[in-house]
């Protein structure tokens, strides 16, 4: 048998999603199983860092990486397979570009661990106990994992070749990746792997955006009725179809429901949120300051908003609570 | 073209158990390495080497009830479905439902059946990835058989190549109508307070309706291959039956108005260890019925009934300790609503011969069997005359207050509950998730597995196995870690003697 070229998959702090979308190659996933060698992959052969370890430097050929960073293991694994890789891709919103665990940079990890474990209704803990990262028991320890209070994206901690966005990406652009990697045709280090054009490009109901978007209310997708037809924003509605990269098909537009921004935003955009407050800002019809704090009223969180998948990675990063 | 795929797998399979029998030899003291998810097991051992105690930790925390804080509430349905990539259509629903009742609106009929519509279809297609794909190798290919067998590629060479395509086709088809009415099948947009963004078009219908048959038909094949393969075979009833999964605790699920199973909607009902009804609430009063207790070796929270108590890992009336998932559903229900569920239901009962069963692997089982009643649920459905309606939601008009909205996941019973202030920005946010209600449970079938199987400071061969089976039964979803192909959970052992010493350790 010659040799296939070696791939291997991670995960640190995600949901499932990016490994469902992986199983959702469904029939073509035994093409794909043919093509390469799957190294390591812990969600389905057995976890051995041990035998990565062993493994020559640059032997794996691509290591796809989805989930935000939290703890230092997750480091430790990151920095180990960029080692072992002559070729990284971060898979997902979260290894993108922070991905919703992210917005947790806005509270403190006191904050987090007082909510969780002492002021949920449920709970019954007198004692205020607190899980430890060590916990003495007869002379010894049981030891849990301290996590960061910051969630990083994977380039905020390893180099990163490639990025392939969405969360999750779809199994069409896995595919194409892998074909794209297995040709050996290799685009410019740091590409991601989707169209570089605006969702707003690719939408569906791209004809009914109007040139000039005339904003004088901002309006809550639950208070609205949606018109199935008509451009979000044309209704009011937030959508971050300007600020965000194609290449999801639109689906949660075909799914009459606006855009959220999980593709990232395209090469020519630093900061997600930034683009499309920019947008936004530029089209709310009104000139007095009272209007505008009235229309702006209409977007309740704009952190949550304009940086549901990308707090990690934007200009902002996080709150420092003092 | 197969048989290279099973190679391939093989030749991965191959080195992964040399690498894992390097390590078994060699007894390290490696207690950092893990990973998110990680289940994480801490055995120690008397002077006699006997087990004292055995801990089953979850490494994981993100936060989510703390990081919500400030969104407005109608963002939940899309932010919660990312705890849970492999399920988040049960916390879309369960998310979506509570924004009805912080709204104090009521969705017109339609959209109800819509939702519930896509709820089943959910409960069928993950069901499925469980009996073919994580849990169900255990018994398919049966649990003696080597490592390299048990995961979907030996399934297949069990059940024949025809076979697996179907299981993949059809997961495939059913994936695809989650996505039709909710735009994505991994994180789906389609709730809303009050109603769904989107209905099915009438030229649509009829690929549904096809979708529908063939769904249950897949549905009572797979109940015919689990009778074939199992309730034929005495040993795997014996396993079933052994002491080492049998806990007497109470059992938890949604119930409709003649006590019949529902996964979208009705009443918690919770029965005793002996089958008595113990209460039967509105998910509104859940804090009346339930509290979690905080160990400082896990992340995760441990639930348990407020009215009996916290008594510590141990089963029987006296405890507080219950259980959720599909055995715990048919447990604390009086039937199935549908005919051939209900069948399978009393097939059920009859051959174990009490009611309710308190064998964690019967789990299995019960999960065939709600397929089934999905199935059929999903047939009703989608021939309802009102399933094109395009009468799919009002508008709330009520100032948002309090809202909790419950579901049973495939997993167990799921809850979310929100507070707001009057613009529906959230204040307060509590989740129980449906691992967590299994937890006590779960960390005691370890421990009795390790008792079973730990003498004198021996370790049997199979311990990993035999706490492994346990987990699977129960599908676990840590940080949904735990769903692997072949259904390995990345686990590490670790056992400690009297002086705190590692004796042994084994990893998955």
């Amino acid at each position: 048998m010659p040799d296939k070229p070696k791939v291997a998959f991670y995960w640190c702090a995600s949901c499932g999603g990016c490994e469902e979308s992986i199983v959702d190659l469904a029939e073509d996933i035994l093409e794909v199983a043919q093509a390469v060698d799957i190294v390591f992959w812990p969600v389905a052969m057995d976890f051995k860092r041990k035998h990565v370890e062993a493994m020559p430097d640059g032997s794996i050929l691509a290591t796809m990486v989805n989930g935000s960073i939290r703890t230092s293991e997750q480091e430790e694994m990151a920095h180990l397979l960029r080692r072992k890789s002559q070729i990284l891709i971060a898979y997902g919103s979260c290894a993108h570009t922070g991905g919703v665990p992210s917005l947790a940079n806005q509270f403190s990890k006191e904050q987090i661990l007082r909510t969780v474990y002492e002021e949920a209704p449920t709970v019954v803990n007198e004692q205020k106990v607190r899980p430890q990262p060590r916990h003495p028991y007869d002379g010894t320890a049981l030891t849990l994992p301290e996590f960061r209070g910051l969630v990083r994206s994977l380039d905020q901690v390893v180099e990163v070749d490639y990025y392939l966005p969405g969360c999750p990406p779809t199994p069409k652009l896995l595919k194409q990746a892998v074909l794209t990697l297995l040709s050996g045709q290799l685009p410019p280090k740091g590409t991601v792997l989707a169209p570089d054009t605006a969702q707003c490009d690719s939408c569906p109901r791209k004809e009914s955006k109007p040139a000039d978007l005339k904003i004088t209310e901002f309006k809550r997708p639950h208070w609205t009725q949606i018109d199935p037809e008509k451009c979000f924003l044309a209704q009011g509605i937030i959508c971050m179809g300007p600020a965000t990269r194609s290449g999801c098909e639109a689906q949660c537009i075909k799914g009459n429901m606006p855009c959220t921004g999980c593709f990232g935003p395209t090469s020519r955009v630093r900061d997600q949120g930034a683009k499309i407050l920019s947008a936004l800002a530029s089209s709310v019809d009104a000139r007095e300051p009272e209007e505008i704090e009235k229309i702006l009223g209409g977007i309740p969180d704009p952190v949550g908003t304009f940086y549901r998948y990308s707090l990690a990675k934007s200009l902002l990063r996080a709150k420092v609570t003092r | 073209m197969d048989e290279s795929i099973q190679t391939v797998w093989n030749e991965a399979q191959t080195r992964a158990n040399e690498a894992y029998t390097a390590q078994r030899r060699r007894i390290t003291v490696d207690p950092i390495t893990r990973l998110e998810g990680h289940g994480k097991i801490d055995i120690f051992l008397n002077e006699q080497g006997e087990v004292e105690r055995a801990y089953f930790q979850v490494p994981e925390l993100r936060g989510f009830e703390v990081f919500s804080l400030g969104r407005p509430a109608e963002d939940m349905p899309q932010i919660t479905s990312r705890i849970c990539g492999v399920c988040p259509t049960a916390h879309h629903m369960a998310s979506t439902k509570a924004l009805d009742d912080l709204y104090h609106v009521e969705p017109p009929s339609p959209a109800k059946k819509l939702r519930e519509l896509v709820y089943n279809v959910f409960m069928l297609e993950d069901h499925a990835l469980h009996v073919y794909v994580l849990g169900g190798p255990d018994f398919i290919v049966g649990p003696d058989a080597p490592p390299e067998m048990r995961n979907v590629l030996g399934v297949i060479q069990t059940v024949g190549i025809d076979i697996g395509k179907r299981v993949i086709s059809t997961r495939r088809r059913l994936r695809e109508f989650i996505a039709y009415l909710g735009g994505k099948v991994v994180h789906p947009v389609l709730g809303l307070p009050g109603g769904v963004a989107k209905g099915i078009a009438p030229e649509d219908l009829p690929q549904f309706q096809q979708l529908a048959k063939d769904g249950l038909e897949f549905a009572l094949f797979t109940l015919q291959v689990f009778k074939d393969v199992v309730l034929k075979n005495p040993a795997y009833m014996d396993l079933i039956t052994s002491d080492t999964y049998t806990h007497r605790t109470y059992y938890m699920g949604l119930v409709d108005e003649q006590n019949r199973v529902n996964f979208y909607d009705g009443k918690i009902r919770v029965v005793s260890p002996e089958g008595k009804e113990y209460a039967k609430f509105a998910a509104q009063a859940y804090l009346d019925y339930i509290a979690e207790h905080v160990e400082p070796w896990s992340y995760v929270k441990f639930c348990y009934l407020r009215g009996v108590g916290w008594k510590g890992f141990t089963d029987g009336v006296e405890s507080g300790i219950y259980s959720v998932a599909p055995l715990a559903r048919l447990n604390a229900s009086d039937g199935m609503a549908t005919p051939e569920a209900q069948k399978a239901y009393e097939e059920f009962f009859n051959t174990f011969g009490h009611k309710p069963v308190h064998h964690t692997l019967a789990n299995h089982w019960a999960r065939v069997i709600e397929m089934v009643y999905a199935a059929e649920r999903i047939n009703e459905i989608i021939n309802d005359p009102e399933i094109t309606s395009q009468n799919l939601r009002v508008i709330p008009t009520a100032t948002p207050t309090v809202g909790v909205g419950v579901v049973e996941a495939p997993r167990g019973t799921l809850f979310h509950h929100y507070e707001t202030d009057e613009k529906g920005i959230l204040r307060r946010v509590n989740l129980i998730v449906a691992t967590q209600n299994n937890s006590a449970r779960m960390a005691m079938s370890v421990e009795k597995a390790a008792k079973g199987l730990i003498r004198a400071g021996e370790v049997s061969e199979g311990l990993l196995n035999k706490v492994e089976m346990a987990f699977r039964a129960y599908d676990p979803c840590h940080a949904c870690a735990t769903h692997s192909l072949p259904g390995q959970m990345p686990l590490v052992l670790t056992v400690y003697n009297p002086r705190g010493e590692v004796i042994h350790q084994q990893r998955r």
